[in-house]
């Protein structure tokens, strides 16, 4: 029983630490693609200034606007914390590390995902703004339209492994990583993933050339700073997926421990991420709805169907 | 087994439920039925239906209401609503519903308060045993829901269709 508090408390400290870190990294690697310095002055490589904007973020005025709806705003921004936090606990780091080993695990990372919405859509409209509330509505069908290939492409590695159980899709992986099998599963994850964080270049709900700073406009302080860290920690969630799901999770040459090589491979799709950033520009809000229900939409379900014919096929 | 646990989330989802309808603000309402849907969600995983709660999160919670508070949001409806839903909610309004509501509960504590045997074995029903049931002996009904949504999907599509686009204003009211 101790133990599984150890385990609780080890993936909470260690994934708030990814998120305030990757502050850090994010900016230090997009300026090494763009060819700049980015932040190198306080402490060594910069390192430091994920403490200045930790300490500036706390002491920041929290200011709850007259014309906002008071208790949505202030719920809002704890939405999302809650909803990434939950989604890690059915994520196997490695055979023993695992808070809970649901066998409706997939599921569960779905239906958290799905609640993920609603701090973008609550914050929004709390915020009484016009831009917050265009960035929100953005928001909302943009994630609720990629959350349904998310799910279909899913499917996809539920029919190889014949589980929604995380750790036993991880070992249904031993002989064959999932992305041989499943390519365009992953493919149409990975995309659906970064409109789900909505991360560049899907940032479309906040679109700050357009948008102001979209549905988080009127945020400012430790509640902007959760919608700040909850960005983060999706992009470590949805990276650990792809970890998961396609690439063997903990699965590697056995020179190093299990949780070293989840630890590293689900860095590697962190880079990728911020790699997206540094490179593609945003499309316009219906191009990524036509792209989605056109092009995303049928591939899944073909995806879906030609795997499922598959392992019928090689099971009789 | 079953004991606390889901006497709480029954109790939030009673509570929940009961706020839904005395909100004025409709956001406020809607909020308070997605926690009721989760309070529900709770109660099923509780009866060993993992899979069925899942699915109650991930579409009722996730999905259809995130739709409402969608369309919600689209028509801005603020405080003038509000005053409007005072006007119609006006304590006369309530005391019909509530006599229902007393006599259907008056009939429950009467079979609560009947019957003593202990609830059954919870048995825990894992996603597999679902699709067979669905695709087993349910696969009309499945087909038959199925159908519906197609004819809801090409309804909507049929509302939702553009007019042809005329690029010249002197073209507009010229129809071809």
């Amino acid at each position: 029983m101790t133990n599984f508090w150890w385990i609780i408390g080890g993936v909470l400290f260690a994934l708030l630490n990814t998120a305030a870190g990757l502050i850090w990294v994010e900016r230090r690697m997009l300026a090494l693609w763009q060819d700049r310095y980015g932040p190198n002055r306080a402490g060594p490589f910069g390192l430091l200034v994920v403490l200045a904007d930790t300490i500036k973020l706390f002491f920041k005025e929290d200011w709850i606007p007259p014309f906002a709806d008071k208790v949505v705003f202030v719920f809002a921004p704890a939405v999302v914390m809650l909803s990434v936090l939950m989604s890690f606990v059915v994520m196997p780091f490695a055979p023993q590390i695992i808070v809970a080993d649901l066998n409706i695990g997939l599921l569960f990372f779905l239906a958290m995902s799905s609640l993920g919405v609603y701090s973008v859509v609550l914050g929004g409209w709390a915020s009484n703004n016009k831009y917050a509330l265009l960035g929100a509505m953005r928001g909302a069908s943009q994630m609720i339209s990629y959350e349904v290939f998310m799910g279909l492409a899913l499917m996809g590695v539920v029919v190889l492994s014949g589980s929604f159980n995380l750790r036993e899709i991880v070992e249904a992986q031993k002989t064959v990583w999932f992305i041989v099998p499943q390519f365009i599963g992953f493919l149409i994850f990975l995309v659906a993933g970064v409109a789900e964080t909505h991360r560049l270049p899907f940032d479309i709900p906040e679109a700050e050339s357009e948008l102001v700073a979209g549905f988080h406009s009127e945020y400012s302080g430790m509640k902007f700073g959760m919608f700040f860290i909850g960005e983060y920690l999706g992009i470590t969630l949805i990276s650990g997926m792809l970890v998961t799901l396609y690439f063997g999770g903990w699965l590697g040459p056995a020179f190093l421990p299990p949780v070293l090589w989840f630890v590293i491979k689900t860095f590697a799709f962190i880079m990728l991420f911020i790699l997206f950033r540094a490179s593609m520009p945003r499309p316009r809000y219906d191009q990524l709805m036509e792209y989605g229900w056109k092009v995303l939409f049928p591939l899944s379900i073909l995806n879906l169907m030609v795997t499922a014919a598959i392992k019928l096929w090689l099971n009789t | 087994m079953i004991g606390p646990a889901f006497y709480i989330a029954a109790a939030i989802a009673v509570l929940a439920t009961i706020m839904v309808i005395t909100r004025y603000n409709i956001m406020h309402a809607l909020l308070y039925l997605v926690v009721s849907l989760l309070a529900v969600a709770v109660v099923l995983y509780l009866y060993g239906a993992p899979f069925m709660a899942a699915l109650e999160v991930i579409v009722y919670a996730g999905a259809i209401m995130v739709l409402l508070i969608f369309f919600v949001m689209m028509l801005n409806l603020g405080k003038e609503s509000a005053e409007q839903e005072k006007l119609w909610l006006k304590p006369r309004i309530w005391i019909f519903p509530s006599l229902l509501c007393i006599i259907l509960l008056g009939e429950l504590v009467f079979l609560v308060l009947q019957n003593h045997q202990p609830a059954a074995e919870v048995k825990i029903v894992d996603p597999r045993a679902v699709g067979m049931a669905l695709f087993g002996p349910y696969i009309l009904a499945v087909e038959l829901a199925g159908m519906l949504l197609m004819a809801g999907i090409v309804g909507a599509y049929h509302l939702g269709r553009q007019k042809e686009k005329t690029l010249h204003r002197f073209l507009e009211n010229n129809e071809l």
